[in-house]
């Protein structure tokens, strides 16, 4: 396998962007990508997104990108891994050209969910469970997070508000995204205080939806280089499932598939959880947040929420998490996350990070979830 | 709404019929071609009693498409006494608070209606408190 770098990035502001659809948004970050990489275009095409068959009557998602963004007669596809969908859809890119099969691959994120009421949106997302025994009993995806957190609480002994500065260190790094869904920190009341969505979940464990794309592009190291900065190498690629429904997983609170592919990623690597700057994490709900890292290795076993209390999440802290906001303040267009993820490690790595910069930031670890725990993807890139 | 989709899970939905492993004796609910167990072949029927205690559980306050007339409602993950656990509503609950815990027993109840044309009306499994004396 080859050695693969990140040559080029691109974003659009997570939002309700009522007035772009899906073909504008994932065009304007396979765009900037490309500026960003100083190319015109690449040999293949992969598009992660989850949803567009039901929430824009649209799927064949290769082809339909490729010709938007003038790269007719390149390869193309569509890869679908539920929340996931990202970081697959960039392991795709990093395989395609690790392998030696092309020079050049964009990877692109993309979800368009605004055009969709909610409920149906809602009925939607729970399709990344399992339809027959979990969804089919009215379920949604959020009560499906909510059964782990509060397994956890009881577990562990903790109270809901412990879990409170993951919500405030997200809002308080959004606030310094340009891309972010949210800019504008919250207090601790506001988070004690948020409706309920499915106890204890409330609105501010909960990354809100939007419209998102960001995209990558990926080329061989030996081939390409950037001028001027850092070059960003793909150190790791890893990917591993667990059961499809929560309630077959013997330890529910335990993430077996994120343990397994950040055990495999920081081998490749080889790091250890302690050379890790800076981790852009899963935080669909700050339950979320908690198991990816503890399950990561960064933490004992229950321990992620007094981690979080430490401070040690923040930027200046041991492993700073959701450093642009993460899935919580930058929003989460479902297949468009793993690739504002890169993007964001990218930024870290490149020092275009702003005021949320980590400092010497040189190792980034990147983990993107699918379902409930039963797809986790991790990256780790490092700078030269 | 498809009527074969859930018409071909009424022996699950309605008696809890699972499985056995012929190999390791591991029950197993949903039934499944291989056992997560051991990976053998399983294939061998298994009723469950229904019985079983709350594992964890939430109140919905916002509902899929299909099940926004119920909110609120709370649903749970429940540990069958034969061992699988289950993800199920709870029903029947009155004034009493739900706990991790609490015992519980399964009971067929109307699970959603087709608000299209058909009309289907889908049953299956909830789980409701055991009562005092009944058990």
């Amino acid at each position: 396998m080859r050695e693969v770098i990140v040559l080029g990035i691109g974003q659009v502001k997570v939002d309700e962007n009522w007035d772009k659809s899906l073909r504008v948004l994932a065009g304007e970050a396979a765009l900037e990508a490309l500026r960003d990489a100083n190319i015109e275009q690449t040999q293949s095409l992969f598009v992660g997104n989850m949803m567009s068959g039901a929430a824009n009557h649209q799927q064949h998602l290769g082809a339909y990108l490729a010709d938007w963004i003038g790269m007719r007669y390149s390869e193309a596809f569509k890869v679908e891994a539920a929340c996931s969908s990202g970081a697959a859809a960039f392991r795709m890119a990093v395989m395609a050209v690790a392998s030696g099969d092309t020079d050049l691959a964009l990877a692109v994120g993309v979800e368009k969910m605004s055009d969709s009421p909610t409920a149906e949106i809602t009925a939607e997302l729970a399709t990344a469970a399992d339809a027959d025994w979990e969804a089919d009993h009215g379920l949604s995806f959020v009560a499906l997070n909510a059964l782990i957190m509060r397994r956890y609480m009881h577990q562990y002994q903790w109270e809901k508000e412990h879990f409170a500065p993951f919500s405030l260190n997200a809002h308080a790094n959004g606030a310094h995204n340009p891309y972010a869904r949210f800019q504008k920190p919250i207090s601790e009341s506001s988070y004690i205080n948020a409706p309920m969505i499915a106890d204890p979940i409330n609105v501010m464990d909960a990354s809100p939806m939007g419209d998102g794309a960001a995209a990558a592009i990926i080329a061989p190291a030996s081939m390409f280089k950037r001028s001027g900065k850092p070059t960003v190498k793909v150190a790791a690629s890893a990917a591993a499932t667990d059961t499809m429904a929560t309630h077959h997983r013997s330890e529910p609170t335990w993430l077996r598939a994120a343990e397994r592919s950040a055990k495999q990623a920081y081998q490749q690597a080889s790091v250890s959880p302690a050379d890790i700057n800076l981790f852009e994490l899963h935080d669909a709900f700050t339950i979320m947040a908690a198991l990816s890292l503890e399950a990561a290795g960064f933490c004992e076993k229950g321990q992620a929420p007094r981690l979080a209390q430490e401070g040690q999440i923040r930027p200046e802290g041991r492993i700073p998490i959701a450093t642009r906001g993460g899935l919580k303040a930058r929003g989460h267009p479902v297949g468009a996350t793993g690739l504002y993820q890169i993007v964001e490690a990218v930024q870290q790595l490149r020092n275009e990070a702003g005021a949320t910069q980590v400092n010497n930031a040189r190792i980034a670890m990147t983990q993107n979830i699918g379902g409930s725990g039963s797809n986790i993807i991790t990256h780790i890139l490092k700078s030269e | 709404m498809e009527v074969p989709r859930y018409w071909r899970l009424q022996k699950q939905r309605y008696a809890l019929v699972g499985e056995i492993c012929p190999h390791c004796q591991v029950k197993i609910f949903p039934p499944r071609d291989v056992c997560p167990e051991c990976g053998g072949e399983a294939k061998q029927p298994f009723s469950f009693s229904g019985k079983g205690t709350v594992f964890s559980f939430t109140t919905m306050y916002d509902a899929p498409k299909g099940f926004e007339m119920n909110t609120p409602y709370t649903v749970a993950l429940v540990k069958l006494e034969e061992g699988p656990v289950v993800t199920a509503q709870l029903t029947d609950l009155g004034e009493q608070p739900v706990e991790i815990g609490m015992p519980v027993e399964m009971v067929t109840r109307r699970i959603r209606e087709d608000e299209e044309d058909k009309g289907i009306i889908v049953y299956g499994y909830k789980f409701r408190p055991v009562m005092a004396g009944t058990h």
